[in-house]
């Protein structure tokens, strides 16, 4: 398929895109608001296509330890859910993430604590960002804000995690998932051939030859001194991800005496915000964060060292306006507008 | 020290000895850390000489879990995945159908395949998942130092059951054999044991079947 306008759902465009990149397999179980992305894939049979293997699992807990299996053998694997299923998928991240596996997850956020609500929310936002589960790791995140992103951020995902050997997140939100927007669809990327994944992923468990040793993939290490250089390499790589591999955007940031801070669909309902200030003549600007993480740290403060203030918007009780990573902000005394999302 | 074992056993060959039985190349020359006396070590060998008599040492991917057997990387010189507790069928379900060619098989004990991992186990066995599941059942969790596995017989006492395991308090052992049994995408399941001699020969030509199940 070539690029073409087409009008679909923010869930249906994540399922396009993985046909569309050259993923290899998907694994999900149904959750509100994100059935749509294993609806389409089964819709479309893209196994009878590209190749592409699509299995429902008995759990959420299944599906992510297929994204394991799958994966470890380098191969693109993905699985998507909603934060009840993702908070289910969080044993399964950390050992991707100890075992250092490349992979794609797709969390369409809803409302918590507990079963909560399927309307939208952002309050995964913690999760996402400082963990989840258990140890010393990171998700490389991205929020997309609409459908043309939740597409196109399927297909960079594919290239930083296999860079970093490194599970990704899209975390999106009801609102984006369910939404239909124009969207411009991209050239088929095929699957990787036997030659290309052998090259692109030496690591990976396909049936040892006689001339390499055995390849293992595992997150156990008993030696605690060799589990210590392991960790800092592992925090080495999430450094780089920081030099490199931040991503934002600016509007009206130049002149502005105020800025906001948002993602995701919070950053669209501000996009329009900053529209109706400009009009009344006050100088609003956005700093939209693409990448939860790594956060934009550095250039956000640049851009706050010259405003007034700042607002942070985002759909949950101040996850993203509490985050660390703004404190270099506080001296600007930034006020935070804080909802819980869901409602 | 193995250089020296092949030292001498070429110095044997030489003054006219017989090889007759050999340690497979599929095992690496890692000293095993199971309990003296445990059937790891026999369940081990007898999965890497399947492995090497059918000849796929380069197109097998094994998958051993949390529990004793999660350092079984270290021993079989196949291709290995360590995955999170009672998940291994999943892990393997997901590495055979995209690799379909490929041999998997998963190396779970009790604690992990029949407690933790029930869903995993029975929701892989009843899609009919092409691939080999090795459940080594001690009636134990080993590797935590003895505490009652879902396999403990009544009666018996362990860690956590110190005067033997009751039905009141405990429930039942789960008979994980014959509950698969019953499902229509079990295509083979057999219950073995290797504490003697007949009985390791028996389990070793059904791992072998298990293992010839999977050409396609």
């Amino acid at each position: 398929m070539a690029r073409e306008l087409q009008l679909m759902k923010g869930n249906e465009a994540i399922a396009r895109a993985m046909i569309a990149s050259g993923t290899d397999g998907y694994f999900g179980y149904p959750i509100t608001p994100q059935s749509e992305v294993m609806e389409t894939l089964m819709a479309e049979k893209p196994w009878e296509t590209t190749g592409m293997t699509v299995l429902q699992a008995e759990s959420e807990v299944a599906s992510i330890n297929m994204v394991y299996g799958g994966a470890a053998t380098g191969k693109k694997v993905a699985t998507s859910s909603s934060s009840p299923g993702i908070s289910l998928m969080q044993e399964g991240l950390t050992y991707l993430a100890g075992a250092e596996i490349p992979c794609l997850v797709v969390n369409v956020m809803r409302g918590g604590p507990g079963l909560g609500t399927i309307q939208p929310s952002q309050s995964d936002y913690f999760q996402s960002t400082k963990g989840g589960g258990h140890g010393d790791y990171q998700l490389y995140t991205l929020a997309p804000a609409s459908v043309q992103e939740m597409y196109d951020f399927v297909f960079d995902a594919w290239d930083i995690a296999f860079k970093y050997r490194n599970p990704v997140l899209i975390l999106s939100d009801g609102a984006i998932g369910q939404c239909m927007e124009k969207l411009y669809t991209r050239d088929y990327i095929p699957r990787w051939t036997e030659e290309e994944r052998r090259k692109n992923a030496p690591w990976g468990t396909w049936g040892k030859p006689a001339t390499r040793d055995h390849n293992i993939i595992t997150s156990l290490e008993l030696d605690s001194a060799r589990q210590e250089v392991f960790n800092h390499k592992l925090q080495a790589k999430y450094a780089e991800m920081k030099e490199k591999e931040v991503r934002y955007e600016m509007l009206n940031c130049e002149d502005a005496d105020y800025i906001i801070v948002a993602y995701g669909s919070s950053s669209r309902i501000a996009m329009k915000a900053m529209q109706m200030a400009r009009e009344k003549g006050i100088k609003v600007g956005l700093f939209r964060l693409i990448t939860l993480f790594p956060f934009p740290t550095k250039q956000l403060a640049e851009v706050a060292a010259h405003v007034k203030g700042i607002l942070c918007v985002e759909m949950s009780a101040g996850q993203m306006s509490e985050d660390r990573a703004l404190r270099p902000l506080r001296r600007y005394h930034p006020h935070s507008r804080r909802g819980p999302g869901g409602s | 020290m193995n250089q020296d074992i092949e030292a001498r056993k070429q110095e044997l060959l030489k003054e006219g000895y017989e090889e007759v039985y050999t340690r497979t190349k599929v095992l690496t020359d890692a000293v095993m850390h199971y309990c003296p006396g445990c059937g790891h070590g026999t369940t081990h060998r007898l999965i890497a000489e399947v492995i090497d008599e059918m000849g796929i040492q380069d197109n097998v991917v094994g998958v051993s879990p949390v529990g004793c057997s999660v350092l079984a990387y270290n021993y079989f010189d196949v291709d290995f995945q360590e995955a999170a507790h009672g998940r291994a069928p999943a892990v393997a379900t997901a590495i055979k159908r995209l690799n379909p060619d490929t041999f998997v098989f998963t190396y779970q004990g009790d604690g992990d395949l029949a407690a933790i991992g029930t869903a995993e186990t029975i929701h892989a066995a009843n899609r009919g998942e092409n691939m080999t599941m090795i459940f080594v059942n001690n009636g134990i969790y080993g590797m935590t130092g003895g505490q009652m596995a879902p396999t403990t017989l009544v009666g018996m006492r362990s860690a956590t059951t110190p005067y033997g395991r009751r039905v009141d308090l405990n429930g039942y052992p789960l008979r994980m054999t014959e509950l698969l049994s019953t499902l229509p995408g079990t295509y083979y399941v057999t219950r073995q044991s290797v504490q003697n001699p007949a009985a390791v020969r028996k389990a070793k030509a059904a791992i072998r079947k298990a293992f010839e199940n999977q050409r396609r």
